[in-house]
C-alpha cells in the first residue's frame, strides 16, 4: 500500500514540475477558504454549473440525431421536426436524452434567477465582486441567446412564431431595424437558413462563450473571496498563518455540502423528468406539438416562461415618445430591464451589504421588485387585456424604480450596523 | 478541524459507502448516453429481411441485393464453375470453412442450401471493400493464368473462389460471410431470415 | 409596508380576467388497458389511416401494446408491407388539400398538441370525435361544435348516426348509426386512448423507470447528508 502511495506521489511531482495541479487544487478547492455560514441560497452556484454540464453532455448526443433542416419530408412533415419524434421514439434512450434537455433549460434559469437573486439578497454585487457580477450578467445574457436559438430547433409552431416576433423586435430599431432583421433570418421569413444558422449559435458558438465567461466568473470569484448572508470581509480578521478566522476550506466542507445539495436538485429534476416532462405546458409548450406552419399563427402565442417577465415589460409600452413609435420603446424597456442588473453595483449607496442589516426602505423595495417580476412574468404567458397591461404597466415602473431609485433610497435607509464577524455558521441552519 | 491524522472510521465507511453508490449511479446514467448511439429502431427497419426472386437468374450469372445496407450477392453457379471449386480446395486458406463465416446449414463444399446458389455478402473480410467479380478464367490483371473465375478485392487484391473462400497469403484472413438465407418456394429467398427466425 | 406587501400581492388576481374556456369532456383513461387500446389501433387503422399519416410511429412499436409482429402483419399492415415501415399514408398531399382546403395533419403527436388549458389533449380529441353534426352550409355537409368549421367530414357517421345542432346549441342525434351512444363512446375512448399512447409511446417505461431512479437518490440523499454532517461536525 505505502509503496502504491509513493509511486503516485512521484507521479503527482512528476505531473507537478510540468502542470500546475497541485496549486490550483489547493488554490480553488484545498485551500480557497469560504465562509462557513452559507446558507440554502448558496447552493445555486454549484447547480448552474452542474446544469451547464448536463446541457452540454445531453446537447451533444442530441446533436448526434437531430436535423436541422426545414424542409418537408415525404410525409409533408419539417425533417427537423420529424427528427425530435425521431429521438423520441427511435434512437434508444433518445426520450430521456430529450427530456433531460428540455426540462434543463427551465431548471437552467431557476437555478440562475435563485443565484441572481442571493446576490441581490446579500448584496454579493457590491465592491470588490463587481466583476463577478458583471461576468455573471454577461452569462445570464449568453444563456438568454442560448435559450431562445434553442427554442427555434424543434421547428414546431412556438418555435417558428417565437423567432418570428423575436426577431421582428429588432426591425423596430430606427433605420438599420428592417434590414437588420433580415439578416438575422438570412431570409425574409424564419426558414431554413434561419433554422441552420440558430442551430450553429445554440450548439456551438454561444456555449463556447458562455463556458468561457463562467471561467472568468469562478476565477474572478476566486481572486476576491465569497460573499455570505451577512456581508462581512472574512479576509478582513485572519489567523497567524494567514487563514481567515471565519474561512473553512471549500474542499471538503463545501463539496460534501454542494454534493448533498446536487443530489436534492436531481430529485426534484427526476420528478419533472420522469413524471411532469411537459410540466403543464410550460416546459415544452402543447401547440409546439404541431409543426411549424408560416401560414397559421396559433391563436396564443407566448415566450416560455423564463422570458415572460421580460416579454411582459415589451407589451406594457403602449405610448409612442419623441416621435417614435411605441414599438421601438417597447423593445428599448425590455433590453434595459434584462441589462440594467449590471449596473446594481453602483446604483447600490448602502453601507451595508446584506439584506440582513439593510433598513426598511430597501425590504420594501426588494419585496415589491419580487412580487412586480413574478407579476410580470404571470402576465407574460397570458393573452393582453386592457385590465391585464395596466397591470403590467404599474409593475415595470415598480420593476424600474427598484433600481434607478436604488442611489437614494439606499443611502437614507436606516441600517443595523454591520458585525465585525460572521454570526452563525451554516452548520446550525441543518 | 481535521482529526490530526487519525483515521475516523465511521467517516471513512460513509465516503466509501457514498462514493460507491454515486459511482454506480454514474455508470447507471452513463448506460442512456452510451446506448443511444446504437442503431435506431429506424435502422433495424431498415436492415430487416429482404425477399429476392431468382427466377430470370441464369446459370453464370449474379445479382446484388441490398441487405442492411450492404451488398449481398446471389450467384447462380454453372457445373464447370462448381467443379472449380475442387480444383481451388488447396490454393484457399480455409478449404473446409471451418471458421464461423456461414450458418451450419452451409458448413458445406459449395457453401450453399442449394449447391448451385451462392449468396454471400460482398464485403472482403479485410477491411471492408466490395470484392469485384472474375468470372472469366485465365490471366486478367492481378490473377494468374490458372485463375478459374472468382472475385478479387479492389483495395488489398484479396481473392476470392466461386465460394467465396479466400485464397492463401492474402491479406483478407476469412471466406466471405454467408448470411442467414431461406428459401420461399423454387425461386424466392429471404436474406436476413431462417428457419430458426431472424438473424 | 407590510399593507403595501399584500396589496401588490393580490395584483395577480386583478388580472386575471377569465377567457372563454372550452367545455371539454373528461376522456376516460385507457392507456393501462391493452385491449382497448388494441381496439383503438384497429380503429385507427381502418378509419383515420386511410387520410392522416402518423409518419413517426412504427407498425412493429404496437408490441408495446401487447401485438405480435404476426398480429400486426395481418390485421393491421395496410399501408406498409414491412412491420419496421412507419405509418404512412398512399394518399397524395395535394390531392388532399384540394379536397378538404387543408392537407390532413399528421396525427402521431396530435394527443400531447391538442392539450391546453382547458383540458389533456385526450379530452379535446374524445369531445371533438363525440361533437359532429349535419350542417348544409358545409361542403363536407358537417360541422363540428369544438372546431368551428372543420375541413374533415363526419368519418365514423355510419357508427355514431347523425347530430343536428338545436337553437339551445346543443347537439342531439337525429338518425341513430350502427351503434348505441353509450358504445359509441366506448369506441371513441379507445381510440383516443391509442392517439394517447401514440403521442408518448415511451410514456410507460418514463413512469416505470421513474421511482428506481427516485430510491436510488433517495438513498444517495440520506448517504451524503450523513456524509455532510460527518464533516460538518467539526465546524462551530
Amino acid at each position: 500500500m505505502s509503496a502504491v502511495n509513493a509511486k503516485l506521489k512521484d507521479l503527482l511531482g512528476w505531473v507537478d514540475e510540468r502542470f500546475p495541479l497541485t496549486a490550483n487544487w489547493k488554490a480553488h478547492l484545498s485551500e480557497y477558504y469560504a465562509p462557513k455560514n452559507f446558507n440554502f441560497w448558496y447552493f445555486f452556484g454549484s447547480l448552474a454549473l452542474l446544469v451547464l454540464v448536463l446541457q452540454i453532455v445531453t446537447g451533444i448526443f442530441l446533436v448526434m440525431h437531430f436535423k436541422p433542416d426545414a424542409t418537408l419530408n415525404a410525409a409533408g412533415v419539417p425533417v427537423a421536426f420529424a427528427s425530435v419524434e425521431y429521438i423520441m421514439r427511435d434512437v434508444p434512450w433518445g426520450w430521456l436524452i430529450r427530456y433531460m434537455h428540455s426540462t434543463g433549460a427551465s431548471a437552467f434559469f431557476i437555478v440562475v434567477y435563485m443565484h441572481m437573486f442571493r446576490g441581490m439578497l446579500y448584496g454579493s454585487y457590491r465592491k470588490p465582486r463587481e466583476l463577478i457580477w458583471i461576468f455573471g450578467m454577461l452569462i445570464f445574457l449568453c444563456l438568454m441567446a442560448e435559450a431562445f436559438f434553442g427554442y427555434l430547433l424543434p421547428w414546431g409552431q412556438m418555435s417558428y412564431w417565437g423567432a418570428q416576433v423575436i426577431v421582428n423586435l429588432f426591425s423596430a430599431i430606427p433605420f438599420v431595424g428592417p434590414d437588420l432583421s433580415i439578416w438575422i433570418r438570412g431570409d425574409y421569413v424564419v426558414g431554413d437558413a434561419t433554422l441552420n444558422r440558430f442551430f450553429a449559435f445554440h450548439v456551438i458558438a454561444v456555449p463556447l462563450v458562455l463556458v468561457g465567461l463562467v471561467a472568468a466568473h469562478i476565477l474572478a470569484l476566486h481572486e476576491v473571496g465569497s460573499n455570505n448572508p451577512d456581508g462581512v470581509e472574512i479576509k478582513k480578521k485572519k489567523n497567524a498563518q494567514g487563514i481567515p478566522l471565519d474561512g473553512i476550506p471549500f474542499h471538503p466542507y463545501y463539496t460534501v455540502k454542494d454534493i448533498m445539495g446536487v443530489v436534492v436538485f436531481l430529485i426534484v429534476f427526476s420528478l419533472i423528468v420522469f413524471y411532469a416532462p411537459e410540466m403543464g405546458g410550460y416546459f415544452l409548450e402543447y401547440n409546439n406539438f404541431f409543426p411549424a406552419n408560416p401560414l397559421q399563427t396559433p391563436p396564443h402565442i407566448a415566450p416560455v416562461w423564463y422570458f415572460t417577465p421580460f416579454y411582459s415589460i415589451l407589451r406594457a409600452v403602449t405610448y409612442p415618445l419623441f416621435g417614435i413609435d411605441a414599438k421601438f420603446w417597447g423593445v428599448v424597456a425590455m433590453g434595459a430591464s434584462t441589462l440594467i442588473f449590471a449596473l446594481l453595483p453602483w446604483l447600490d449607496r448602502s453601507p451595508v451589504k446584506s439584506i440582513r442589516y439593510r433598513g426598511p426602505i430597501y425590504k420594501t423595495f426588494l419585496a415589491a421588485f419580487v412580487v412586480c417580476f413574478f407579476t410580470l412574468g404571470y402576465l407574460g404567458v397570458l393573452p393582453p387585456t386592457p385590465m391585464r397591461t395596466l397591470v403590467s404597466q404599474i409593475c415595470s415602473v415598480i420593476y424600474f424604480a427598484f433600481f434607478l431609485l436604488m442611489p437614494f433610497y439606499s443611502k437614507i435607509d436606516k441600517c443595523k450596523p454591520e458585525p465585525d464577524r460572521l454570526t452563525s455558521s451554516g452548520h446550525g441552519a441543518h | 478541524m481535521s482529526n490530526d491524522g487519525k483515521v475516523d472510521c465511521s467517516r471513512r465507511r460513509l465516503l466509501v459507502a457514498t462514493a460507491t453508490i454515486g459511482g454506480l449511479g454514474g455508470v447507471a446514467a452513463a448506460v442512456p448516453f452510451v446506448s443511444s448511439m446504437l442503431p435506431s429502431e429506424r435502422a433495424k427497419a431498415a436492415g430487416a429481411p429482404v425477399e429476392v426472386d431468382i427466377s430470370k437468374l441464369a446459370p453464370g450469372q449474379m445479382m446484388t441485393v441490398e441487405w442492411r445496407g450492404k451488398p449481398v450477392w446471389i450467384i447462380n453457379r454453372t457445373k464447370e464453375q462448381l467443379a472449380s471449386l475442387k480444383v481451388t480446395d488447396a490454393k484457399v486458406s480455409d478449404p473446409k470453412s471451418e471458421r464461423h463465416q456461414q450458418p451450419d446449414y452451409c458448413k458445406n463444399e459449395t457453401r450453399s442450401i442449394k449447391p448451385e446458389i451462392l449468396v454471400a455478402v460482398g464485403i472482403c473480410t479485410h477491411l471492408g471493400c466490395s470484392p469485384s467479380e472474375k468470372f472469366k478464367t485465365g490471366a486478367e490483371s492481378g490473377v494468374d493464368a490458372d485463375w478459374p473465375g472468382g472475385f478479387v478485392c479492389p483495395c488489398h487484391g484479396s481473392t476470392f473462389d466461386l465460394a467465396g473462400r479466400v485464397y492463401k497469403n492474402k491479406p483478407a484472413p476469412d471466406n466471405l460471410e454467408v448470411p442467414p438465407h431461406m428459401y420461399l418456394g423454387d425461386a424466392r429467398i429471404v436474406i436476413g431470415e431462417d428457419k430458426g427466425g431472424k438473424a | 409596508m407590510k399593507k403595501l406587501f399584500i396589496s401588490l400581492l393580490f395584483m395577480p388576481v386583478l388580472a386575471w380576467a377569465s377567457g372563454e374556456a372550452l367545455h371539454l369532456d373528461r376522456a376516460p383513461n385507457k392507456l393501462n388497458d391493452k385491449a382497448a387500446l388494441q381496439n383503438g389501433a384497429k380503429v385507427f387503422v381502418n378509419y383515420c389511416l386511410n387520410c392522416h399519416s402518423a409518419s413517426y410511429m412504427r407498425y412493429n412499436r404496437l408490441k408495446d401494446i401487447g401485438l405480435t409482429d404476426q398480429q400486426i402483419k395481418d390485421n393491421l399492415l395496410f399501408t406498409a408491407d414491412k412491420v419496421g415501415e412507419t405509418m404512412n399514408v398512399a394518399m397524395w398531399r395535394d390531392e388532399a388539400k384540394e379536397w378538404f382546403g387543408v392537407a390532413p395533419p399528421d396525427l402521431t403527436v396530435i394527443a400531447r398538441a391538442r392539450a391546453s388549458a382547458d383540458g389533456s389533449g385526450a379530452d379535446w380529441l374524445y369531445t371533438y370525435l363525440r361533437s359532429f353534426y349535419r350542417d348544409s352550409e358545409r361542403p363536407t355537409g358537417w360541422n363540428n361544435t369544438i372546431f368551428a368549421n372543420v375541413g374533415m367530414p363526419h368519418v365514423l357517421w355510419e357508427m355514431q348516426g347523425e347530430q343536428v345542432l338545436g337553437a339551445d346549441h346543443k347537439l342531439s342525434l337525429a338518425t341513430p348509426g350502427k351503434l348505441k351512444p353509450e358504445e359509441y363512446d366506448a369506441m371513441v375512448a379507445d381510440l383516443v386512448g391509442f392517439l394517447q399512447y401514440m403521442g408518448e409511446p415511451a410514456a410507460m417505461q418514463r413512469k416505470s423507470l421513474g421511482w428506481m431512479v427516485l430510491i436510488f437518490l433517495g438513498v444517495l440523499f440520506v448517504l451524503s447528508y450523513a456524509l455532510k454532517r460527518e464533516y460538518w461536525k467539526d465546524v462551530h
